[in-house]
């Protein structure tokens, strides 16, 4: 076999809280790639090693955790990705961050790659964090004790960044100088008889014959595998064994767990004494903050204080922006207008094509602001506090404590929010909030709310804006109460996971690294441009193509431009489909015209009111304020004459296009984030059943009642 | 011997047995929190039912009906 021509991979590892992203920044110069860990969606970062010798290094980040042991799905992407099952996989290195003030529980994790027998150097972060409490680690005592080099970093700084990446250089030229060359502990003689029968029961290349390596892998299969846990590819035979195994020790009395973890401390507390000079003095700054921001009313009101902010600089912080750029875009199709001859090419580039990139290019003032705050609050250690504050009312309804913040997001746009998603740890928690997401009312509804609002109730009546703001409230109320009502069911049936126990680390408030949380804000906006950007503009030219395909002929010489553009709607396949779904529609109370609208509201819902102008003749250029569209849709009726928009159809259309997914954005990025179409496709499906059916009830409901 | 949800604010106690289900023994006892270990009960959050320890120099949050299961002795 040759190695000497193959880049080599080091892996980082380390608990959460301790700057491994900070580290990974550092080491690799700030270029990483993001791409998947193999078959799951959980982000993972790859970026070039610069060593003093110039070997070719690769550094692949881990997921953080506190232990190698697994039950969840993610947490198995973290040991699969420190341990490298599969022969090919197996790193050349282990980097382990370290906290220097968090010594002994961040030793743990040291221990359990240790055993594997890979080779480990040890990255101490934060020790000035650490000299400051009155913690002077003892590096040479942990390096002769560990049989690792040990390297003091500040990765905040750069600090000690130089040493680590010779201490790596070193040790991929000669693995042996991170390798221990003894055992750590050895089990009790019924221990070790566990782990000699599950380790017949491994596959042959998780270890490849390495005895100590085999040992180390059924010691975690002892400790991971349960019958409800959500662990994948793992051999049935295996499970058995582990099975069999933990029944016999508990009929004997035993725990298995218990042994292995106290076995692994007890190595731990003989060589580390924690001599932190003054406890109270140390966490003084958190304490105090915590009193404030964790109390049962002021934690709560500054909490809804920082949404409201987040609220705000959402919807009105990103509007200039968003507005910028459809003026950029908006020039931009002038000149194209005036350099191309004029036809369909040009029609191609300027709605299809520009338009298609403007699909796209206004989400990003709302990612970079969400990811900007997000990036803010997890880096200061604020992100812990949210899940304690939201745990309670969360939980009632199956979603995770973090899901807070992304669900609020979702009032300005599910896209930027499901990318939020990720500040959960768990696939399942990341899953249900997502598919949840798109109910909550988003600001694109506003339009088309705006307008159907003000045909029922027409502007002049008296008392209208306060009936008008109450029934955009109960708007609002309604998404809402159907997300959470979706979340708990769905959160009961298919998206089901095991309940996990609370356990959280509150780590200490940090000043947020400015060069960290800036380049995971621009990391996501580019990722977004690049993976959902091209989903959603072949969706716009899809789009596009339907509402301007087939042509229409123009009659003659007597026919308007709004007469020919309502034609082109009429007759273009988006026309035509809607049609197709009259019968579909008409229970809801929605003609074919309607149809239309909501076929063209799947590129953005907004375009409904565009829409509309076009099918009834107004022209494109209206907005849910032009008086000459309410009029028309006021006077618009079906075939024999009964009036079309009475106020309970405007309401059974409101319904639906609150709960209806008529948004191809969050479908793209719902399969980027999933990698699946699986989840995107049961989104659609499962929305347009519930708008359908929604609305069938509030129409035929109504009119039972007696409402025309 | 008592529970560790049972602690005053500012309490401190030795770990005598880690009960509950095996997600949460296992998650507890990895965090080092095992027979013997020294805690402090930091902060209790009434409205949430949640409790804050500190052990091994971090802090920790659980839920109080979760802290029940931890039997310690009063230090």
């Amino acid at each position: 076999m040759s190695t000497t021509t193959r880049a080599r991979t080091v892996v980082l590892a380390g608990n959460p809280n301790v700057g491994k992203t900070t580290l990974f920044n550092r080491l690799t110069g700030g270029r990483a790639r993001v791409g998947n860990y193999p078959g799951v969606t959980v982000e993972r970062h790859l970026g070039r090693l610069s060593l003093p010798d110039l070997t070719a290094a690769e550094l692949i980040d881990s997921p953080g955790t506190y232990s190698l042991s697994a039950r969840t799905l993610d947490e198995q992407v973290a040991f699969a990705t420190i341990s490298g099952l599969a022969p090919g996989d197996r790193p050349d290195l282990v980097v382990v961050v370290v906290d220097a003030a968090r010594l002994s529980r961040n030793l743990y994790l040291v221990l359990q790659v240790l055993e594997l027998g890979l080779p480990v150097v040890v990255a101490l972060n934060m020790v000035d964090e650490a000299r400051r409490s009155g913690l002077e680690p003892d590096v040479p005592a942990l390096e002769r004790e560990l049989g690792v080099p040990v390297v003091p970093v500040v990765a905040r700084k750069g600090e000690g960044t130089d040493a680590l990446l010779r201490a790596v250089a070193a040790v991929l030229h000669d693995p042996a100088r991170g390798t221990r060359d003894r055992e750590l502990w050895t089990p009790e003689p019924a221990l070790a008889a566990d782990v000699a029968a599950v380790a017949e029961a491994l596959p042959a290349e998780w270890h490849g014959g390495d005895e100590r390596r085999r040992d180390a892998l059924a010691l975690w299969a002892l400790l991971s595998l349960d019958p409800d846990d959500e662990l994948i590819e793992i051999p049935p035979v295996l499970r058995d064994a582990v099975e069999s195994r933990r029944a016999r020790a508990t009929a004997d009395g035993r725990t298995i767990d218990r042994e292995v973890i106290a076995a692994r401390y007890a190595w731990i507390d003989a060589r580390v004494t924690e001599t932190v000079r003054d406890r109270r003095r140390v966490r003084r700054w958190t304490d105090r903050l915590d009193r404030f921001l964790l109390h049962p009313v002021l934690g709560f009101a500054f909490f809804l204080l920082l949404m409201t902010g987040l609220f705000q600089a959402l919807f009105a912080g990103a509007d200039p922006v968003i507005g910028r750029i459809e003026d950029g875009l908006g020039w931009l199709s002038a000149r194209a207008a005036d350099a191309l001859p004029g036809g369909l090419f040009a029609d191609f580039v300027v709605d299809g094509l520009i338009g298609g990139v403007g699909a796209f290019l206004v989400f990003l003032p709302q990612i970079v602001i969400l990811f900007l705050f997000l990036g803010l609050l997890e880096d200061s250690g604020y992100m812990a506090r949210v899940a304690v504050l939201m745990d309670r009312i969360m939980k009632a309804l199956g979603l995770h404590g973090r899901a807070f913040v992304p669900m609020l997001s979702g009032f300005a746009c599910a896209v930027p929010a499901i990318l939020a998603t990720r500040n959960m740890e768990r696939q399942r928690d990341r899953l249900l909030t997502m598919m949840v997401l798109p109910l909550m009312t988003c600001s694109a509804r506003l339009p088309v709310y705006g307008l159907l609002i003000a045909a029922i109730v027409p502007i002049g009546e008296p008392g209208a804006p306060f009936r008008q703001g109450l029934l955009l409230a109960g708007m609002y109320v309604f998404g809402t109460v159907t997300a959470l009502v979706c979340a708990f069911v769905l959160g009961r049936t298919l998206i089901r996971g095991p309940r996990i126990p609370l356990v959280l680390e509150m780590p200490p408030y940090r000043l947020p690294h400015a060069p960290t949380v800036l380049r995971t804000v621009t990391e996501q906006a580019s990722e977004f441009v690049k993976k959902a950007g091209t989903v959603i503009l072949l969706c716009s030219i899809a789009m596009w193509v339907l509402l301007e395909f087939p042509r229409h002929e123009p009659e003659g010489t007597g026919e308007t431009e709004t007469a020919a553009a309502a034609a082109q709607a009429s007759e273009s396949y988006a026309g035509q489909l809607g049609r197709a779904l009259e019968p579909v529609l008409e229970p809801l109370g929605f003609d074919w015209r309607i149809g239309v609208g909501i076929v063209g509201a799947f590129a953005a819902r907004e375009v409904f009111v565009s829409t509309m102008g076009v099918v009834y003749g107004v022209g494109a250029d209206v907005d849910e304020e032009t008086p000459a569209l309410r009029e028309r849709l006021a006077a618009a009726t079906w075939p024999d004459g009964r009036l079309l928009f009475t106020p309970l159809v405007c309401l059974s259309l409101m319904v639906f296009f609150a709960l209806a997914c008529q948004c191809m954005s969050t479908l793209a990025v719902v399969r980027r984030e999933t990698r699946t179409w699986r989840w995107p496709v049961f989104m659609l499906a499962y929305m347009t059943v519930l708008a359908w059916g929604a609305s069938f009830a509030v129409f035929q409901g109504g009119r039972l009642l007696g409402f025309a | 011997m008592t529970t560790l949800d049972s602690l005053s604010v500012g309490g401190e106690a030795t770990i005598v047995d880690v009960g509950g289900a095996r997600p949460l023994q296992r998650r507890l006892m990895e965090f080092g929190i095992l027979p013997g270990t020294r805690v402090r009960l930091v902060r209790r959050h009434a409205l949430q039912g949640i409790v804050e320890l500190e052990v091994r120099d971090s802090h920790l949050t659980l839920r109080a009906h979760e802290a029940g299961r931890l039997s310690v002795d009063r230090v």
